[in-house]
């Protein structure tokens, strides 16, 4: 976490090495390679071209040496047309919003994006003492196909990771062996993690803990710290 | 070290044959056993369909969701404050561990940093989380194998440590405990100097199993050689944790990325083996107790003094952003991508648990293997079903 | 002997009052641990400090068929659920479930999930709930001593005739 003041003194080491790795993608993507993000000492995170996904993994594992497969999944960038599903009206109330659903305009994150899906990954380098590093990999899926390449050539973990993804999402993986369901029962009709997939026993009743309406004394001070830590 | 060679060999043939098996001779049929959801040998709802050849397993597939409980989903509707309630039951054993990168990935959002005695304090619990954890495993695993002993050893020493952490979180688990920007509460009086004196009861713990049970011939001749994952399969996988450092894999988020955590000013060593059998993976998380318990007593030592918490506003609205943050939790590396879009609640939380990728691993490792290695292996393996199945 | 008299109801006081405390201090309780209250489970049963078998409960039997009592603690989830219900119908009669930790009695804090049964009183009928996320082992105990309490009061002859249970007091 003293990586985030680090921003202001001239770039660590380890910016250098992801700097690197990012010339490295590029060099063997081309233009595949659409979009990176760097934050310096901590992280990075590279977006490339939905038909270079396969591709990426390969050069990852093979040029990089990032052998080790962290996790992939998928973001649903749409925003939910439940609203946020506050819990009750003191929330609401202190947040000052009015609580209704938002505007249903799908914002991209880090590194952009065009498409309502993207399928993240992370793999990492380690075994090594003081060289390990990690790489977040981003791709757009296209919203009329809804399907990428598979993983499961390269990094063999990425078949469980896939049926995840296929059953939350409804993200079919091209060359997969196998996709069924993971987790769920199966006759599950819907793929959950969508944003319009609704969690109906919130739809139904509001959350039924509240039970102090009033706000706090003394509150209204949006900056004061929490008090009971400083005491002790 | 000799005794894995022949085993090895000998598994390895065993699994060409399962390969290449022609009923010819006998007119056999294989078998489909099928293993849970309940079983006692499953650490939870782990159901694994079998199909055998006689003893041997042909395939193997474990199917998991008998707890999935929708965490990602339910991310989405809860404060940060709540998330973190919720949190704690992902790995239900190693609790305190859980909430841990969730907070340090908010705070990286915020761009805030705890005060140094919290971020002393959460290293100290986060060991004790990974003890009590690890303890837990010890027993077990000598449950699976049929040991029922040292599970009775097991909990009562780990009673002494949840006392402990009940004493300052209130939770024997789920301690609920940290907050963005610090923690929620100091220390009781006289809470350091307990706990120095409960990491002897650990210790010795630890020297209990290695004579009662390390050294017994049965449980070498179970463990030794079974199981072996090779180097790169592992990291193909993505094994973390104690079972990559068990196939040799020198790496331990705790020195590499220690990320918000005081590992940098400790004295403590990573523990690896080169074998990658289920007698490496036991071993070396009896050490990692054993060390970890060191790394309390030098965190009871070491703690300063200073606030808790830092100043943070009271409703927590985190940046729009995304961060990814992963400590080296008991089970193996634990990880969350939060995805946020300055609200009150997070957009998306991606929970990248370890036992998931750990036991993704079972059809390729269960290939082969004769039927009571199957739970041998599992048990080594050591996952928890809400780590799995979140 | 005993079964024909509770057949024709006409249990004499005494020989209910001498069964039913046989019955409260020999059961055998059949642990159904799902998640984390498994562990606050097993620590009830198997450690040394909140020691269960003091109160004639012995768990680990050899399989539901002889189990007395099923102690369902964790999160039940839909898939998970029609195992649990086959677990129960093996279960011989008299045969008595103690819900324990929130996410059994109610659904707990995975209350809006997509896969989560909202209690296992959904299809179980339950007889003692023990609230708590995770309850201590002692709340265990304390349902379980509830339980004895409740099985002390009971009419046989209207167990046998599947009467609805009516709890005294």
């Amino acid at each position: 976490m003293s990586d985030t003041t680090a921003t202001d003194t001239p770039p660590a080491p380890t910016d250098e090495l992801r700097e690197q790795l990012i010339a490295k993608l590029g060099d063997a993507l081309g233009d595949s390679l659409i979009d990176s993000h760097l934050l310096p000492g901590t992280d990075v995170w590279v977006r490339v071209a939905t038909d270079a996904w396969a591709e990426v993994a390969e050069v990852a594992r093979h040029k990089l040496g990032a052998k080790y497969f962290g996790f992939l999944s998928v973001i649903d960038w749409l925003p939910s047309p439940f609203g946020r599903s506050m819990d009750s009206e003191v929330d609401r109330v202190l947040a000052g919003e009015s609580g209704t659903p938002e505007a249903g305009e799908i914002v991209q994150g880090v590194t952009g994006g065009d498409s309502r899906f993207q399928v993240l990954a992370r793999v990492a380098h380690v075994g090594e003492p003081g060289n390990y590093w990690g790489i977040n990999l981003k791709a757009d899926i296209p919203d009329d196909s809804l399907e990428v390449s598979t993983w499961v050539k390269t990094y063999a973990g990425a078949d469980w990771h896939e049926r995840e993804a296929w059953e939350m999402f409804g993200i079919g993986f091209v060359g997969h062996p196998g996709l069924r369901h993971l987790y769920l029962p199966g006759d599950f009709e819907g793929h959950p993690m969508r944003k319009d997939f609704p969690l109906l026993a919130r739809q139904v009743k509001p959350w039924p803990g509240i039970v102090d309406v009033e706000p706090m004394p003394g509150s209204g001070d949006d900056d004061a710290p929490a008090e009971e830590g400083a005491e002790s | 070290m000799t005794a894995i060679t022949d085993r090895q060999k000998l598994q390895y043939i065993a699994a060409q044959a399962a390969d290449a098996r022609v009923n010819v001779e006998l007119e056999t049929e294989g078998m489909t056993l099928n293993i849970g959801p309940q079983h006692p040998a499953t650490h939870g709802t782990l159901r694994i369909v079998a199909r055998l050849d006689g003893e041997q397993v042909i395939a193997a597939e474990p199917i998991c969701g008998y707890m999935h409980r929708g965490y990602e989903k339910l991310t989405e509707v809860r404060t940060y404050a709540q998330v973190t309630t919720l949190v704690n039951r992902i790995d239900w054993l190693g609790s305190f561990a859980n909430e841990v990168p969730f907070i340090l990935a908010a705070e990286q959002l915020m761009g805030v940093e705890a005060p140094p005695r919290a971020q002393w304090i959460r290293t100290l619990l986060f060991e004790m989380s990974r003890i009590s954890n690890l303890i837990l495993f010890l027993g077990d695993m000598a449950v699976q194998l049929g040991a029922v002993t040292p599970a009775f050893f097991a909990f009562r020493d780990r009673e002494y440590v949840l006392d402990q952490i009940e004493r300052v979180t209130g939770g024997r688990f789920h301690p609920n405990f940290d907050r963005i920007g610090g923690l929620k509460d100091d220390l009781p009086k006289g809470w350091l100097a307990d706990t120095k004196a409960t990491m002897d009861k650990v210790r010795s713990f630890c020297d209990e199993i290695e004579t009662l049970l390390m050294g017994a011939e049965i449980f070498q001749a179970r463990t030794r050689g079974i199981g072996v994952i090779p180097h790169d399969v592992a990291q193909q996988y993505g094994l973390s944790g104690a079972n990559a450092r068990a196939s040799g894999i020198d790496w331990d988020l705790r020195r590499d990325q220690p990320s918000g955590m005081v590992y940098s000013e400790l004295d403590w060593k990573v523990i690896t083996h080169p074998d990658g059998d289920s007698f490496a993976r036991f071993w070396v998380r009896l050490q990692e107790v054993r060390e970890a318990a060191k790394i309390v007593e030098q965190c009871c030592d070491g703690v300063p003094g200073g606030p808790i918490m830092a100043k943070v506003p009271r409703i927590i609205k985190v940046p729009a952003g995304e961060a990814w943050v992963s400590t080296e939790n008991p089970l193996g590396e634990m990880g969350y991508y939060v995805v946020s879009k300055g609200d009150l609640t997070p957009f998306r939380v991606k929970i990248r648990s370890a036992s998931f990728n750990n036991v993704a691993i079972a059809p390729w490792i269960l290939r082969g293997v004769y039927v009571p290695d199957i739970i041998t292996i599992l048990a080594s393996l050591y996952f928890i079903l809400g780590d799995i199945d979140r | 002997m005993g079964l024909g008299l509770v057949e024709s109801g006409k249990m004499p006081k005494p020989l209910t009052k001498l069964l039913n405390l046989s019955r409260k201090y020999s059961i055998w309780v059949y642990q159904w641990g799902l998640a984390c209250c498994a562990i606050e489970m097993g620590a009830a049963f198997a450690s040394p400090r909140y020691d269960v078998m003091r109160l004639g409960v012995i768990p680990l039997p050899a399989s539901p068929r002889q189990a007395d009592l099923v102690v369902i603690s964790g999160t039940v989830t839909d898939k998970m659920a029609p195992a649990i219900l086959r677990l129960y119908e093996q279960m011989p009669d008299p045969k008595y479930v103690i819900s324990m930790g929130s996410c059994a009695n109610c659904g707990g804090p995975y209350w809006d999930s997509y896969s989560v049964t909202k209690g296992i009183d959904q299809i179980l009928p339950v007889d003692v709930y023990v609230p708590g996320c995770p309850p201590r082992p002692e709340a265990l105990l304390e349902g379980i001593v509830l339980l004895q309490e409740r099985i002390a009061g009971e009419d046989m002859a209207a167990r046998w005739r599947g009467e609805s249970i009516v709890v005294c007091e």
